[in-house]
């Protein structure tokens, strides 16, 4: 799915748990041994440069040419035409721009904070916790196509339950509220909340575990409030996680594609970059170059949360 | 809780003051308790109405919501939907194509990334760093940066026809299986590796004083350890690649190849208007990550936050 393939970024167990010298060294191996490493490094180390790396930078190379997708040989660099086309006179990239800044602001400024409350208030000793876990961490288990479909069943014009329950229904005052492009990427936006605070939760959940108990209570005998040791002592001990719940939640919004994609296609108010490398590519006239520079505009502004994690994943790696 | 307190306080009047004070801080916590638990299971009942909606609608004839709306209680229930939606709308061979692309996909990726895993974790040498890097970013590309490429190189590779009934990459499942793979290898390499780190080297010393070789080592000694992480990983493979929409998309052409996740967008041309069969079709393709989830829950949710509390 392409839904977020972050896991916890293991900063604590990555610094050095054995350090580099106790490992072993090739030298040491024989040839036998020595082919053996070299086949097991090599087949993955193919499969992510012919399936992942060399398509990247052809995506590169593509949006600086002209190509109908047909020969290889009738490609022919075009500079920067593509470019121009997309900064300057393609209609839907600034919209697609704007609603991918939409959907980042909205998951940090609503789902990922709520996503948070309902772990604090479920790392507490309540009863049925385990239950409420299940059902907020339930729709994380659902693709995000699916998970258009159900919200469609909520959000129909003239069945769907939410103008049911506004007493809207049947009326001319009906929201058709996938269908309105002046509230359709909010209600795919809450859509897209019910997943991503399930999965915030779970993994603040595991992050909230991994603070020292020892640390709550020297903050509480020193007088703090509840409200208070959270935020001064609790939230940056974990530190590792925020920095995973940012990268989370930046890449998932410049991964959104499958819900709008359920819902019409991306059009009509849900552009979203994403949306727009996909339409160069499957539909009638394929060009191929202004998809891909389309591609690499996307993956420039993802390289910004990739490089940030990883340079902090793997220099803690390294001291 | 208020009677018990006001008779200790008039039976001792000196602690008044304090034993107040302890009442106060009770009752407010008490209030905080059950704001608490309001809100919780507010919440709760929000989250679960879109799915319960999608049950309840499913299992309804469209005869009645059509009388009565879909807003109302009347009618009966039966299981009508779902046996037309099961037959109208082709799930079993949909279901097919998910199992196809989803076994092949999950067992293909944690043979590899704990072979890499193994290298780069137990051995030094010198890019080891730089792959795991390499990889690990692989896998946190937007997939559409890559798409086109992708798309244009399986359509240029020419392949015979016992292989290929296309002549070349596209519209065949095992193409898929190759692209979701070399997806997924990053992130498990990434766990594994991690994993496998903690495991004591004193291990692989003594099986090599033993003159085990490279590869015993590996499939004999570190596999069987990594046990409870593979496990994770695999359910939470099982899940991504079932629930993997994007792929099929772009590399399947013919309909009836798709896997399920994808075929939902088919559903909603077919059942156009019919929201009883809809939700019927939704609630089926949801039951298969629903009983994973429920019996595997801890393992899928271990293999979220692997890393985060070592293993």
């Amino acid at each position: 799915m392409s839904a977020p393939l972050v896991a916890l970024g293991d900063t604590e167990a990555g610094s050095g748990v054995r350090p580099p010298a106790r490992r072993r060294r090739l030298r040491q191996l024989t040839t036998r041994d020595r082919v053996v490493l070299g086949v097991m490094i090599a087949i993955p180390t193919l499969i992510q440069a012919v399936f992942v790396w060399i398509p990247t930078l052809a995506s590169i190379g593509l949006s600086f040419a002209k190509w109908d997708g047909l020969a290889l040989s009738s490609i022919q660099g075009n500079g920067i035409t593509n470019y121009r086309f997309v900064f300057a006179e393609s209609p839907q990239f600034w919209p697609a721009v704007l609603h991918n800044v939409a959907w980042l602001a909205f998951l940090a400024v609503i789902g990922t904070p709520l996503g948070l409350l309902l772990a604090v208030l479920l790392d507490q000793k309540i009863r049925g916790t385990r239950i409420y876990q299940t059902i907020f961490f339930m729709p994380v288990m659902l693709s995000l196509a699916l998970i258009g479909i159900i919200w469609e069943l909520v959000y129909s014009q003239d069945n769907g339950l939410l103008n049911y329950l506004l007493g809207t229904s049947g009326t001319s005052r009906a929201v058709d509220w996938f269908g309105n492009s002046s509230v359709n990427l909010w209600a795919a936006l809450v859509a897209a909340t019910w997943r991503h605070a399930g999965y915030i939760m779970i993994l603040y959940l595991a992050g909230l575990k991994g603070v020292d108990p020892s640390l709550r209570e020297a903050a509480s005998l020193d007088g703090a409030g509840a409200r208070q040791t959270f935020f001064r002592v609790v939230f940056p001990a974990m530190a590792p996680t925020n920095v995973i719940i940012v990268v989370i939640t930046v890449i998932e919004s410049l991964r959104a594609f499958d819900i709008v994609y359920v819902i019409n296609h991306g059009t009509n108010g849900l552009e979203l970059l994403s949306v727009l490398v996909v339409q160069y590519l499957v539909g009638e006239t394929q060009v191929i170059g202004i998809g891909s520079a389309f591609a690499v505009v996307l993956l420039v502004i993802s390289l910004v949360p990739i490089v940030l994690y990883l340079s902090r994943t793997f220099s803690t790696k390294e001291r | 809780m208020t009677s018990t307190t006001s008779t200790a306080t008039a039976a001792r009047p000196k602690d008044g003051v304090r034993d107040s004070a302890v009442a106060r801080s009770r009752s407010k916590r008490g209030g905080n308790f059950w704001a608490t638990y309001l809100f919780l299971t507010v919440m709760a009942v929000i989250w679960l109405i879109p799915l319960l909606w999608a049950v309840y609608t499913s299992l309804r004839p469209k005869a009645d919501t059509d009388k009565y709306g879909y807003f109302s209680i009347a009618g009966h229930f039966d299981l009508g939907n779902y046996l037309q939606a099961w037959t109208q709308g082709g799930f079993l061979n949909y279901f097919g194509n998910s199992v196809l692309i989803t076994i092949p996909t999950v067992i293909l990726t944690l043979l590899f990334a704990s072979m890499m895993a193994f290298a780069v974790s137990r051995f030094s040498w010198r890019f080891n760093v730089t792959l795991l890097i390499m990889f690990t970013a692989g896998n946190l590309l937007p997939p559409q940066v890559l798409a086109t490429p992708l798309f244009e190189m399986f359509k240029l590779v020419q392949l015979p026809y016992w292989l290929s009934d296309s002549g070349t990459m596209l519209n065949q499942l095992f193409s898929v299986v190759a692209a979701n793979t070399a997806f997924q290898i990053g992130f498990c390499t990434f766990v594994l590796s991690n994993y496998m780190k903690a495991i004591p080297i004193e291990l692989s010393e003594a099986a090599r004083v033993d003159g085990a070789g490279v590869w015993t080592q590996y499939w004999g000694i570190i596999m069987p350890l990594t046990r409870p992480a593979l496990a994770a990983l695999g359910t939470l493979e099982v899940i991504f690649i079932y629930n993997d929409y994007f792929w099929p998309l772009i590399l399947i052409q013919s309909g009836n190849r798709l896997p399920i996740t994808t075929a939902i967008n088919n559903l909603q041309g077919e059942f156009l208007s019919n929201y009883n069969l809809l939700a019927a079709g939704a609630v089926i393709t949801v039951i298969p990550t629903l009983v994973i989830y429920l019996a595997l829950q801890r393992q899928f949710i271990a293999g979220l936050t692997l890393g985060a509390n070592k293993g």
